[in-house]
């Protein structure tokens, strides 16, 4: 409940600052970072005062960990990711293009993600069966590929960076042929 | 309800004209406007016409060559299935210029998510919600019921815009070419799947479910997994889905019992995903067969796993069934058999039902590696064994359809292309690309993958054409201004076509989500034409 209103403010904030004409659009860490202290002050002030006092601590408490998106032009996003929530969502809230089809339902392997750093790959819990049926059918799967919609924000993760798959420099017209795995 | 087309870029007045339902605005005092208006009032041939307007947009051309880059790409795209929408969805985005149009032949858009998605995955359809969001942006329209070969012609399409893209999927079957495949009793698995998921030209299909306890499925992709699992799943479960009510009406009556699924070569080489596979192996109470033999492997065997994941992992969880097979079915048990090493050589006609088949005769295959490819092919022993059945559904693999003026590959059924563009058909060995013509999803690369794949095969398109407009392939001095979506409404206005654009299909939904909430469903499809029509129009 609190995270799909924040979502909606969020991606409210977010439209209005890319609105700005003297905000870039480009995708400097910098600027992310701005926008989202920008977006957390706008969104105590509006959120806040309208909301009971057990859900406002509750916020205060909420963790975030920070996360790097890496685009397949090697261009970095760091955003700060609240504990509880997965990459698609962050992903989603923060404009970076992550594909998401089926809304998180482990029916369609759009959310793919590359865990850049092994030993965050190990950190994570393995995938579960259902996971890996989708992770099956992903493009350019990799040994520390994951699907963005099943990696949840845990304190541990703090600092994860994700690659996000080079889709067309994968596809083959004759069909993909998968690297061995 | 009116839709409100958006004008030309530099804000003249539109008049407004209605075709079709279509409230649109038309531009004024613009020479290639006037060209399309004359275009439909007077019904010219699309040849004559494209001369007139090309010789308008010249004149028109210079005298604003220095706005050439804020007029309207327009593209074309048809069919709104997943390779459909992406294409859009990635061409408006890719071109702040682009105004794109969906043509369909179904008053419904979504393809195959609505019509070939087992109602038990209402997960897949969820990706419905991403492309209505494409089909409410102020740049593009969907126009249903509108058919590429016999409402509008492809060179009147390419006439009309700058850039057409086709991704009309598969609509037809590749075939076995043996004997007695006419016999009544047998269905293609896409008219059988149509049937289900109330495709308006397969509503009406009935298949017999009633005369035999037993089904033979030929072919193991996951089709073929998806017809089995809903012949096999307790209707219960599936009478909470968007299944069309006559189909769970049948299944509800349905004495099938047992389903085989016979596959050319072995487990190794099952076509299916581990999702799909792992799914049907799990249905409550299900006896499952698979023989001990057919699960020895062989060298190349090991390779091919060794070098597919999917392939390793739905080899071992076929292994996993069969090891955990019970001693046989109980008294009433449904059953699942799979056949491997096995291809149809005739399909056997009944002696009690004229004209109706009683089973299929097999013959044993063993697989040979190709020298070429290196892939395992199956290859006839001459022996042969009998299954017999009431119902046959052939789940081989899906296959395009050409339309007039089409360069396309019979052998392969798609269209011959280089990453999207469209090869012309010539004798020589120059590679020559037919301008402004592109494909884009099962039309492009053949009948395999899954949503997803599309996507990047619509990025793999768009990023074609996007190269082709930067190289000035696209737009150049004679083909600056097209008429677009108000050129093709005139058209298929004037030949009495009855457009379905979005907002109207939206009331198909309302009403099919209306009546599905009457009886405990998600959507109770609307399965016959007239229905579909009647509701849009309304
Ligand atoms: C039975 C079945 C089940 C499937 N289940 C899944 C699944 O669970 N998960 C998954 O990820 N993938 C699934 N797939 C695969 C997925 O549906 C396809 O990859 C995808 O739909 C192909 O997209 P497309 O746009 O190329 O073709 P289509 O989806 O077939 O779209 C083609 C569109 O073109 C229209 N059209 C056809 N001819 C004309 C014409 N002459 N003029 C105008 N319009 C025309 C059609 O009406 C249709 O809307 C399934 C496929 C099948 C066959
Ligand atoms: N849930 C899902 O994700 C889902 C559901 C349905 C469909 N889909 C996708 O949609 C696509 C189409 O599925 P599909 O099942 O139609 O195609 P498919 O996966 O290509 O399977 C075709 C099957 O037919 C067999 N076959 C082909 N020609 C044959 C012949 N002449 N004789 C005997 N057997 C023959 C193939 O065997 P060989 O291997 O020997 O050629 C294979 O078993 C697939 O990519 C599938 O993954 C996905
Ligand atoms: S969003 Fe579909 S699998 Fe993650």
């Amino acid at each position: 409940m609190f995270i799909s209103k924040f979502s909606q403010l969020g991606a409210r904030v977010v439209e209005h600052l890319t609105r700005e004409p003297s905000i870039s659009v480009s995708r400097s860490p910098y600027l992310y970072a701005v926008r989202h202290r920008n977006l957390q002050s706008l969104m105590q002030e509006r959120f806040f005062s309208t909301t009971d006092k057990a859900i406002n601590e509750g916020c205060k408490e909420k963790q975030k960990i920070s996360v790097t998106f890496v685009g397949d032009g090697g261009e970095e996003t760091t955003i700060k990711v609240p504990v509880g929530m997965s990459m698609l969502e962050a992903a989603h809230e923060n404009d970076i293009e992550l594909e998401g089809a089926c809304e998180g339902s482990l029916a369609c392997s759009t959310c793919h993600v590359i865990v850049m750093d092994m030993d965050y790959y190990n950190k994570l819990e393995d995938p579960t069966d259902e996971e890996n049926d989708m992770l099956d059918l992903a493009f350019g799967l990799t040994e520390t590929s994951r699907l963005g919609c099943q990696v949840i924000a845990s304190p541990e993760l703090d600092g994860l960076r994700l690659a996000l798959p080079a889709a067309t420099r994968n596809f083959a017209v004759d069909g993909y042929k998968p690297k061995p795995h | 309800m009116l839709l409100q087309f958006r004008g030309e870029s530099d804000g003249n007045y539109y008049g407004k004209q209605r075709y079709n339902g279509y409230e649109y605005a038309a531009p004024q005092n613009q020479d290639y406007g006037g060209a399309a208006a004359a275009y439909g009032a007077l019904g010219m041939g699309h040849q004559l016409m494209g001369c007139i307007y090309r010789a308008l947009s010249k004149l028109f051309l210079r005298r604003s060559y220095s706005s050439f880059s804020s007029h309207p790409l327009r593209v074309c795209v048809v069919g709104s299935g997943p390779a459909g929408f992406y294409t859009a969805e990635k061409m408006l985005k890719a071109h702040q210029n682009a105004e794109v149009d969906i043509v369909d032949r179904l008053p419904t858009p979504f393809g195959l998510v609505r019509s070939g998605v087992a109602p038990d995955h209402p997960e897949t359809k969820i990706v419905t919600n991403q492309f209505s969001r494409v089909a409410h942006n102020d740049r593009f329209s969907y126009i249903g019921n509108v058919t590429l070969g016999s409402s509008i012609s492809l060179s009147e399409l390419r006439d009309l815009y700058h850039v057409v893209v086709l991704a009309y999927g598969a609509e037809s079957d590749r075939a076995f070419g043996v004997p007695g495949e006419g016999l009544s009793g047998i269905h293609s698995a896409r008219e059988f799947v149509w049937w289900y998921n109330g495709h308006p030209d397969c509503s009406n299909l009935a298949p017999d479910l009633k005369s035999s306890d037993t089904a033979v499925v030929l072919g193991q992709g996951n089709v073929a997994l998806d017809v089995a699992r809903l012949l096999l799943r307790p209707t219960m479960e599936l009478a909470t889905t968007d299944i069309a009510s006559s189909a769970l009406a049948a299944l509800n009556e349905s004495s099938i019992r047992k389903v085989y699924l016979v596959g050319r070569r072995g487990p190794v080489q099952a076509a299916c995903t581990a999702k799909e596979l792992r799914e049907i192996l799990g249905i409550k109470d299900l006896y499952i067969h698979i023989r001990n033999v057919d699960l020895l492997t062989t060298s190349s065997d090991e390779e091919e796993m060794k070098s597919s994941r999917i392939r390793r992992r739905v080899y071992e969880l076929l292994s996993k069934a069969a090891s955990s097979e019970t001693s046989g079915p109980s008294p009433g048990q449904r059953e699942l058999h799979f056949v491997f090493f096995r291809k149809p050589d005739k399909f056997v006609e009944s002696d009690e039902k004229s004209g109706h088949v009683a089973g299929v005769q097999l013959e044993k295959t063993v697989l040979r590696e190709d020298e070429g490819t290196g892939i395992q092919t199956a290859v006839g022993t001459g022996q042969f064994d009998e299954l017999s059945c009431g119902l046959v559904l052939k789940s081989i693999g899906y296959k395009s359809v050409p339309v007039d003026g089409l360069p396309f590959d019979h052998h392969k059924g798609i269209v011959p292309n280089a990453m999207g563009r469209v090869l012309s058909d010539n004798a020589e060995d120059t590679i020559q690309f037919e301008r402004g013509l592109y494909v884009s999803g099962w039309l492009k690369r053949g009948p395999t993958g899954i949503v997803a794949t599309n996507l990047y095969c619509a990025e793999e398109t768009v990023a074609s054409i996007t190269e082709d407009v930067k190289k000035g392939d696209i737009i150049s001095t004679n083909t600056l201004a097209r008429p677009g979506k108000n050129g093709l409404l005139h058209v298929l206005d004037n030949r009495n076509v009855k457009v379905v654009p979005f907002s109207s299909w939206e009331k198909i939904d309302n009403e099919e989500k209306r009546l599905g909430s009457l009886v405990g469903k998600p959507r109770e499809k609307l399965r016959s034409w007239n229905e579909l029509l009647r509701v849009a129009m309304s």
